[in-house]
């Protein structure tokens, strides 16, 4: 039996009290957040934080970004991962851009690993917002990973000069990850 | 353990990322061709939320935000199941719902809209699907309301759905349109899907999912990727 996908359609700008309704305050318990570290997950803590851009420059202040990541270990929480049981860091975190004062989106997460002993440490974002009629994948890669993502086959699939797209600028403990919808800067995003 | 790839995305079904028709996509669609990757662990694995991360009234949007009695408007029920593109169903996958009231009217700072809000109404909700790939929501039909995209523009009666299948590369967000609806053929984001596939994101009115005397049923199924037929090395 051959069905048809459901189409895709905007999250729109009222996704606030559905999706991420702790950060907008609103009287619904929230099942993600932007905190994916717990007292006793390892690895290095760390900051991720950047604005969506839209085509005309502007930041976008009611988009949506997910995050999926392994552990400091390269491991995932998901049966399909054989590493799995043995981790207890969930790996998923969700932000609006909306409460921001410089629309941001942050995340306090820790390092992930290498994965699968092939790829460098990434972490894999979905980007929705009002106006994206389907959402886009892209990965966020680390500056201070150079060697590894000099071997990452999937940094290696992008043509040279767009790859600086896909790698967060370390400050320390924080990274910078903008997302350019469009314009030179137009961030790479994956057929996943 | 195998790795058994998804099949793709199907952009027959989903939208163009720019469909000037809702003017929003013009300068937020991404525009450069997708890059293709080789689906790895990254790819088919995905955040797993079990029943235990639903709340006992989360699937009831008629209970789940009273202050001091019922919400207004029409009390429905809205059932389906999530399958894949080989008609598996999908138990256990999370779903999320936002919707306006009955007014038209949703409970954001954002939306201005001159209609009531209802203090016994907030239109969220999430469920988790069951062994079949079965959910069940309760809720108040939504009404329609105005939206700046153009002149005497509104949008259809809607309720957002998200979901998550079986890896992050089977997200998928949408909307559920009702029967008969003639704002349907004015909308572009409805529209924004071809004609074939839009209608799979309208529900059916179902008299088998009525309850008597208490609320009318509409059927909505959800179809997600499915797997390719060979797993791939791993």
């Amino acid at each position: 039996m051959a069905l048809k996908q459901t189409p895709s359609q905007t999250v729109g700008p009222y996704f606030a009290y559905g999706l991420t309704p702790g950060q907008y305050g609103y009287p619904f318990r929230e099942l993600v957040a932007n905190n994916l570290v717990a007292a006793d997950t390892e690895g290095a803590r760390i900051r991720i934080e950047g604005c969506v851009y839209d085509g005309a420059g502007d930041k976008v202040p009611d988009a949506m970004i997910e995050i999926w990541q392994a552990d400091a270990q390269g491991r995932y929480a998901h049966p399909a991962d054989p590493r799995s049981s043995n981790s207890s860091f969930k790996g998923f975190g969700r932000f609006g851009t909306g409460t921001d004062p410089d629309n941001r989106f942050i995340f306090e997460t820790i390092k992930p690993g290498s994965i699968d002993g092939a790829q460098a440490p990434h972490i894999s974002v979905i980007v929705m917002m009002r106006g994206l009629l389907t959402h886009t994948f892209t990965r966020i890669y680390f500056s201070d990973e150079a060697e590894a993502n000099q071997a990452d086959p999937v940094l290696n699939s992008v043509e040279e000069s767009r790859r600086p797209t896909l790698i967060a600028t370390a400050d320390g403990a924080v990274y910078r990850f903008d997302i350019h919808m469009q314009g030179d800067q137009e961030t790479v995003f994956f057929d996943v | 353990m195998s790795l058994t790839p998804f099949k793709s995305r199907d952009f027959k079904s989903h939208p163009a990322f720019i469909h000037p028709a809702y003017t929003s996509t013009v300068l937020r669609g991404q525009t450069r061709p997708l890059v293709a990757i080789k689906p790895s662990l990254s790819e088919l694995t995905g955040p797993v939320y079990g029943h235990d991360a639903v709340g006992e009234l989360d699937h009831d949007l008629t209970k789940n935000s009273i202050v001091d009695g019922p919400p207004i408007g029409e009390r429905i029920v809205v059932t389906g199941r999530v399958l894949d593109e080989d008609g598996r169903p999908q138990p256990d996958t999370l779903l999320e719902i936002w919707q306006a009231n009955a007014c038209g009217r949703y409970v954001h700072e954002a939306d201005q809209h001159e209609a009531p809000l209802d203090g016994n109404f907030l239109g969220a909700g999430r469920c988790v699907t069951d062994a079949d790939g079965r959910y069940r929501f309760y809720t108040i039909k939504p009404g329609a309301y105005p939206w700046p995209n153009h002149a005497n523009a509104w949008r259809p009666n809607h309720i957002h759905f998200s979901l998550f299948g079986a890896s992050f590369a089977t997200r998928l967000v949408t909307q559920m349109y009702f029967p008969g609806d003639p704002l349907l053929d004015l909308d572009p984001i409805y529209k924004s899907s071809p004609p074939g596939y839009r209608e799979l994101m309208v529900s059916q009115f179902s008299l088998d999912d009525t309850e008597e005397g208490f609320a009318l049923g509409y059927n909505f199924d959800l179809i997600l990727r499915g797997r390719n037929a060979t797993p791939m090395e791993n």
